[in-house]
């Protein structure tokens, strides 16, 4: 955490952090075979940073390439290709320092260039990157118009000043600037190598990271493998030799596949993690990640129900769902109830004094009664209510559940399944009553959250508008506390209940006990391969 | 013959050509889009998608040029998901791993059917005949999602003979659990339906005639009997054939094989047209191919049928 404090409030820093690369424990003895083998739910879809939209696609990523700044195993940023970097006095311009002993996979040296071509690439309309608008989200100056074609790409705020120093313009002061320099999308590409191969610049045998491995094989469905690269600048401290990523669509099999020893990492199954943490204690973890589950409410002006504009109708339907029956009972992998809309962990954050996260579950039921009579619904005039959820065990078993707790207090609520599109393009065209909903965060600061009800953020799909909360939104970018500002937004979300809040994510696994290094308590799930090692028994 | 081939093939152009209008069609009906997502593109990075794609096109447009391209150049477009690959790449990677666990399931399916189903018939009413049912008749109601997860806790887990999944070039141990998978079911409705025409066929006339004149009930059952009682078999066995090479979801899903059954379903959720389309076409023609292929073989096993 301290680290993060240095980097947010100093006006003008110079970072020159010891690297974490696999810093083996005392008194660890090193076994003899160092391949792991690690579970992938799908297939990677595309092993281009630039190009690539997924968490799992980001894991491989974070293998072959290295942006400026990795994270550690507790999620504080560490150098990577950046030794240090100095921010100007109006917060703006960050001037970092990238070490000159970085190397790309085919010899050449990493250099500021590369990170000028890459980041120009994201944020090119000619590239349609899925991710382009995250150049926005960083502010860098001039992105917004780029991506909207208005501006040549050329005109995007950085430059390299030299090889081994890369500059970058950002519109207004972002305190988690540097936090989002972890992501994926941001890390370096060889235009040398893309413009060789093309398309097929990601092919094993083609393609040339900066990173601790390098792609030896990728089987779409089926397999990647990726082997050390002895011109990643700490090879030396680097301990995995070979690190392979199976592709198993089915995480029962994938289960049975760990538990027949060939897998050193998979996820648990909904509900199996309290019998297997009984079974095998020294290998199911449970560890928090930086996702929110709400059940959201249609509040906009022509499609919404006419019944969920009025608060009270939002809060007693809200106060009526039992969230620890949904964790302990359906969920059972250590799930938090959530009575708000940002991750408790989340860095920074501020949890505010929420009321209703204090009361029992009668009290919130004899409230909810109340607060439903009072909108004048009643056993007489039960309020009807549809819920759309997407095709998913446990959205199911959550949907029925929550069916139950509202009848309770005699609303009649619809599930209604659908296909994944189809939920979320309904959700898009505010052609839903209640949706399920999940946000995961893109970077562990609370705006990754709290920026998503603004009037202007596109993915407020159901559409609740608040002035105060805009405007706390707005001074929060520039404040240089905003965790209080964050605090006040969580209570107006609190007091207009847009949504109702169900729970936070846990990710919930099996890791083979001898495996060391793992990242389980970095709360974005941000693992490094080339941080890991196995001890022998 | 030759014309009646000819003849066949010609049918098949506009039969494709309407699949693949509907197939669009049906396609672009369905709510939501490739770069439909939970986090919502913003509106100017999904028109630069789209123009990528050529999906900001009318729906017209879209349908011609992807015809030409197929035509023209064989190319059946990109993956609008995988966007390393195109819809080629991902059928020259999927399709000889389905061809190939499909071939060796239709090659066992056939043989322990067939063979099951004429032990059954010939000693019919025995513990033999009721012994063959009941093996198909469990194959049957035994659906290859349960029965996948119990091959993989008895060979992988329990008994840890065999690899949970993979492909690895289809080496022998991979192979196994995927063929045992897709091929029962297959194997059971062949056995079932060549017990009933054999049975058919034993009681008719000119196999009593050739008992009659006193041939060995090898000879009746191998000469006179296999060849009609198999026609019924056959035309089950074209459309099976087309299915199993095309790959299992099932089996792609629990044995990670790699193989099309997956990306067809896959390409549908995921609104992956060009994928989609192609593999749609590739099933397509297969099946019209073995559709032709059957009824060739119709005539060479029944010489009443003439084309």
């Amino acid at each position: 955490m301290m680290n993060k404090l240095l980097l947010t409030t100093a006006l003008t820093v110079c970072l020159a952090l010891p690297s974490v690369a696999a810093t083996v424990a005392e008194g660890d003895k090193l076994a003899e075979n160092q391949e792991y083998t690690y579970w992938l739910l799908d297939a990677i879809k595309s092993m281009d940073p630039q190009i690539n939209t997924d968490v799992e696609g980001s894991g491989v990523l974070r293998a072959l390439f290295e942006g400026l700044y990795d994270e550690d195993q507790v999620g504080n940023l560490v150098p990577g290709v950046a030794t240090g970097y100095e921010l100007s006095d109006d917060k703006t311009t960050y001037t970092f320092h990238l070490r000159d002993n970085a190397k790309w996979s085919n010899g050449d040296p990493v250099t500021a260039n590369d990170f000028v071509y890459a980041w120009k690439r994201l944020a090119d309309p000619k590239t349609a990157s899925e991710y382009a608008w995250y150049m926005e989200l960083m502010q860098v100056v001039n992105a917004a118009k780029i991506i909207a074609g208005e501006m040549p790409v050329d005109d995007l705020g950085i430059k390299a000043v030299d090889d081994h120093t890369f500059e970058v313009k950002i519109e207004a002061p972002l305190p988690y600037f540097p936090q989002m320099l972890t992501h994926a999308s941001t890390f370096p590409v060889n235009q040398k190598v893309i413009e060789q191969f093309g398309d097929k610049w990601t092919e094993a045998g083609n393609l040339v990271g900066n990173g601790a491995y390098v792609l030896k094989e990728h089987i779409l469905g089926e397999k990647v493998v990726m082997e050390r690269n002895p011109l990643y600048w700490d090879d030396e401290h680097t301990v995995i030799t070979k690190a392979t990523a199976l592709t198993i669509n089915d995480n029962s099999a994938a289960l049975t596949r760990y538990l027949a020893g060939e897998l050193d990492r998979v996820d648990i199954p909904a509900g199996q993690y309290p019998s297997l943490k009984e079974q095998y204690p020294d290998q199911a973890v449970s560890v928090p990640q930086s996702c929110s589950y709400i059940y959201m409410f249609n509040l906009d002006e022509a499609k919404g129900p006419a019944a969920l504009k009025d608060v009270r109708v939002r809060k007693a339907l809200s106060y009526a769902i039992d969230r620890d029956i949904i964790v302990d009972k359906i969920l059972q992998g250590g799930q938090a109830p959530s009575y708000n809309w940002t991750h408790a962990a989340t860095a920074g954050f501020e949890m505010p004094d929420i009321d209703y996260s204090h009361w029992t579950q009668e009290e919130r039921n004899t409230k909810a009664k109340e607060l439903l009579a009072e909108a004048g619904y009643g056993p007489d005039n039960p309020l009807k209510l549809t819920l759309n959820y997407n095709t998913s065990e446990n959205h199911k078993k959550i949907a029925i559940a929550v069916q139950q707790f509202w009848k309770g207090v005699g609303v009649e609520m619809t599930p209604n399944n659908m296909e994944w599109k189809v939920h979320t393009d309904k959700m898009q065209n505010q052609d839903f009553e209640v949706a399920r909903y999940a946000w995961c965060g893109d970077y562990n600061e609370a705006s990754t959250y709290l920026d998503l009800f603004t009037s202007y953020s596109g993915h407020n799909n159901g559409k609740f508008f608040n002035d105060r909360y805009d405007a706390i939104m707005k001074e929060s970018k520039t404040s240089a506390n905003p965790a209080p500002l964050y605090k006040e937004a969580e209570q107006i979300l609190a007091e207009n209940m847009p949504f109702a809040p169900i729970y936070q994510y846990t990710k919930v696994e099996m890791i083979k006990p001898d495996m060391r290094g793992m990242s389980t308590h970095n709360l974005m799930q941000n693992w490094y391969i080339k941080d890991m090692y196995r001890v022998a028994n | 013959m030759l014309v009646y081939i000819a003849k066949r093939l010609a049918v098949a152009v506009p039969t494709l050509m309407l699949l693949i209008i509907i197939s669009f069609l049906l396609m672009h009906a369905a709510p939501g889009g490739p770069f439909t997502q939970e986090r919502q593109l913003p509106a100017q990075v999904l028109a630069n998608l789209e123009a990528k794609y050529g999906l900001d096109q009318p729906l017209w447009k879209q349908l011609a040029s992807y015809v030409w391209g197929i035509i023209a150049h064989f190319d059946f477009g990109p993956s609008f998901i995988y966007k390393d690959r195109t819809v080629n790449e991902i059928v020259a990677q999927g399709f000889p791993v389905t061809l190939y666990y499909g071939f060796l399931s239709f090659l066992v399916a056939v043989f322990v059917g067939v063979s099951l189903g004429i032990a059954a018939a010939i000693r019919h009413n025995t513990w033999l005949d009721y012994l063959a049912v009941g093996v198909s008749i469990g194959a049957q109601v035994l659906p290859n999602f349960v029965m996948a997860p119990i091959l993989l806790l008895t060979f992988t887990y329990w008994l840890r003979w065999l690899p949970g999944g993979g492909w690895e070039g289809g080496q022998w141990q991979y192979v196994i659990m995927p063929v045992i998978a897709l091929s029962t079911s297959f194997m059971a409705s062949i056995a079932r339906i060549t017990r009933a025409s054999m049975l058919e066929v034993l009681t008719s006339n000119h196999i009593r005639t050739a008992r009659a004149k006193g041939l060995p009930e090898r000879k009746v059952i191998m000469r006179h009997a296999l060849k009609p009682a198999l026609l019924p078999v056959l035309s089950y066995l074209g459309p099976a054939f087309v299915t199993m090479i095309t790959g299992s979801v099932v089996v792609d899903f629990f044995f990670s094989t790699g193989g099309i059954g997956k990306s067809f379903v896959d390409s549908a959720l995921n609104r992956d047209y060009a994928v989609m389309l192609g593999i749609t076409i590739l099933v397509g023609s297969l099946t019209i191919l073995f559709n032709l292929v059957v009824d060739i073989l119709y005539a060479w096993i029944d010489p009443k049928i003439r084309y």
